[in-house]
């Protein structure tokens, strides 16, 4: 991850983006942008203005069909996030299991609120809707891991990974 | 001796590779119906099968592929369905986690049967370690010649790629996932024209559950007539069930249609009773779209049988005093839980996922995780509880999409069973905060307060 100022994706990624391109027929390149934000909200930490402008250029369509995806999903960030989002679910199987009591227990040992980010700029708390774990609830997403069965000990313990090394939280080759 | 159909292998270790996957008899389906069926030959077997869609609606699978429109030189497509994010659903990640190759066979499969040469799995984007796993099981499938040009020398071709989502529960509407496949807002669309007609590209298309497509591989292996000979009327096969709540063995189980919910709930083969001894309040038995059960509606129909997992039973009633399969998605409440809270967290939900197309929806979403939301911090007055049910009945049926009516019929039916529950929060502002209502009465109002 790094800062919005160089907006170009290394020589890998742009090998990556053309593959994902080429799972769809020609001309229906637009099919590739939910996969090619992902990719660059990996690479880039977060969708700035610049990013979405350069994902536009890339996939040869308008920068709006890029900022109308880029706010409609959840999952992306339009503003800057810290380096692993702690993504609690919090929707009815995982708040019977103690949700809440996970989220008031990151809040008081990160010092911030639901929807902050550390001072150090690794970690952003989100509480969000069902991740589909509910059978092994509470749980929260950090990047594209699941962290199930959650207990104060286990949260000490990833936070302590994720401290150690924030990019553990993707487990893809193709991510940075 | 139950049957498992997807689930049979669950216990073989890595199978979730190629090699053991074929080892174990994978494949055989496709190789059987590429040297012996024709396409029609296999959409009669779904037929015969009674396979209805498992990701909620139940609709025959059979007749839904009949539907597809084959004009002359227009490409078709497979889309399959790995939204999943009905609150209380986890088996389709279960399933492709653990044997990507069935679906990846079900897939080849349903594709022949429909004349699709490029077929595409959507998956949430919160799966993306599930969609590695797919996509490194396609490149196995590639690499062994049962997809691209020419599979196994029959002449047909296919490709198939995951895409991913991004967040957006909506998406797991049909129209709405193409929508999204096409690399748009998810925002579903009107009907007609159907999918089968124009959707994908304006393509004919058609959109089936993960589970759904898998159920086609044993469907293909052992004839239409021996998967519907499980099951009761139309309720046929087996079914996946996310076991979730105040249970002593949550998980995914493969079930045979029409055993006893009480079996199901109770019997160590599966749930395995309500957890720490605590008694059964509620339960919701098919994700959090429908209609929750009082805990004497649950084991039992209203007439007193014995109240089955099939489409038909847990209907029974209908939403008076029924629910419904749905996705699966069998949530489990104990005497500990307030209903207050538990609608209130769903209204939240819906209102978070609404995609703000239709009024109805987009406003009412909100109003109803408001009001709820003040009765259940004990600032609600008498009167929201006729308005909560106002505002969801003039959501229903009124949007473009289920989603209003998935928003709706939680709110309807805490309101018709648990009413009591909403009075004693209106009436009760400070004990409401402190304690949990307790266990709803049967019928009769009980006074908790003595």
């Amino acid at each position: 991850m790094e800062e919005n100022k160089n907006i170009e994706f290394p020589q890998v990624l742009l090998d990556e983006v053309q593959r994902v391109i080429s799972l769809f027929p020609e001309g229906k390149q637009k099919s590739a942008l939910i996969r090619v934000l992902h990719i660059a909200q990996a690479h880039f930490g977060w969708l700035s203005v610049e990013v979405m402008d350069y994902i536009a250029r890339l996939l040869h369509i308008q920068p709006i069909e890029v900022y109308e995806v880029a706010t409609f999903y959840s999952m992306y960030d339009t503003q800057k996030v810290g380096k692993v989002k702690l993504e609690v679910c919090r929707t009815g199987p995982c708040m019977i299991e103690g949700a809440e009591k996970i989220i008031s227990y990151i809040e008081k040992k990160l010092g911030i609120k639901e929807g902050e980010t550390t001072s150090d700029g690794i970690f952003t708390l989100k509480a969000v809707e069902c991740l589909g774990a509910c059978g092994y609830a509470p749980m929260l997403q950090a990047g594209e891991k699941f962290h199930e069965h959650l207990t104060e000990e286990k949260v000490d313990a990833l936070i302590e990974l994720y401290r150690q090394n924030p990019s553990a939280n993707y487990m893809g080759q193709n991510n940075d | 001796m139950t049957r498992k159909l997807l689930l049979a292998n669950d216990h073989i270790e890595g199978i979730q590779s190629y090699d053991v996957y074929r080892k174990n008899g994978g494949y055989a389906a496709v190789e059987k119906a590429l040297k012996s069926m024709s396409p029609d030959d296999i959409v009669e077997e779904v037929k015969k099968s009674g396979l209805r869609g498992r990701g909620g609606a139940g609709f025959p699978t059979g007749m839904k592929w009949s539907f597809l429109a084959k004009p002359e030189g227009v490409p078709r497509h497979l889309l399959c369905n790995a939204d999943e994010s009905e609150p209380g659903t986890f088996k389709d990640r279960y399933l492709m986690e653990k044997f990507p190759h069935l679906l990846i066979e079900g897939m080849i499969l349903s594709s022949y049967a429909l004349g699709a040469n490029q077929s595409y799995i959507y998956i949430r984007g919160e799966y993306m370690y599930v969609l590695r796993i797919l996509e490194k099981a396609i490149q196995e499938a590639y690499n062994n010649g049962w997809l691209g040009k020419n599979i196994q020398g029959s002449g047909f071709d296919l490709d198939l790629a995951v895409s991913p989502g991004a967040g957006a529960y909506i998406c797991g509407e049909e129209t709405a996932l193409i929508e999204s496949l096409e690399g748009k807002r998810g925002n579903p669309r009107m009907k007609p024209p159907f999918p089968a007609v124009q959707g994908l590209w304006q393509r004919p298309t058609v959109v089936n559950n993960v589970e759904t497509i898998a159920a086609v591989v044993p469907i293909i292996n052992e004839g239409g007539d021996a998967y519907a000979s499980i099951g009761i009327g139309r309720s046929t096969g087996t079914k996946l069930i996310s076991a979730s709540g105040n249970i002593n063995k949550p998980g995914v189980y493969e079930i045979e249609l029409g055993i006893t919910v009480e079996e199901f709930l109770y019997s160590d083969k599966y749930c395995g009773g309500i957890k720490n001894g605590k008694k059964l309040k509620a339960c919701v038995p098919g994700g959090s779209s429908v209609p929750i059960l009082p805990h004497y509606l649950v084991c039992k129909t209203a007439e007193g049988n014995d109240r089955l997992m099939t489409y038909e039973s847990l209907a029974d009633g209908g939403f008076a005093t029924g629910s419904m399969l749905g996705s699966g998605g069998f949530i489990v409440y104990d005497e500990d839980q307030c209903i207050v809270r538990n609608t209130m967290n769903f209204a939240r939900f819906y209102h978070h996922e609404s995609c703000g197309q239709c009024s109805p929806c987009r406003e009412g979403t909100g109003w109803m995780k408001k009001v709820l939301h003040n009765i259940e911090t004990g600032k609600g007055k008498m009167e929201d509880i006729d308005l909560l049910w106002e505002i969801q009945s003039k959501i229903e049926g009124n949007t473009i999409c289920p989603l209003g009516d998935a928003a709706a019929w939680p709110v309807a039916a805490a309101i018709r069973h648990f009413r009591e529950e909403f009075e004693w929060h209106v009436n009760e502002p400070v004990l409401s905060q402190q304690r949990n209502y307790g266990l709803v009465s049967e019928k009769k109002f009980e006074n908790v307060n003595a």
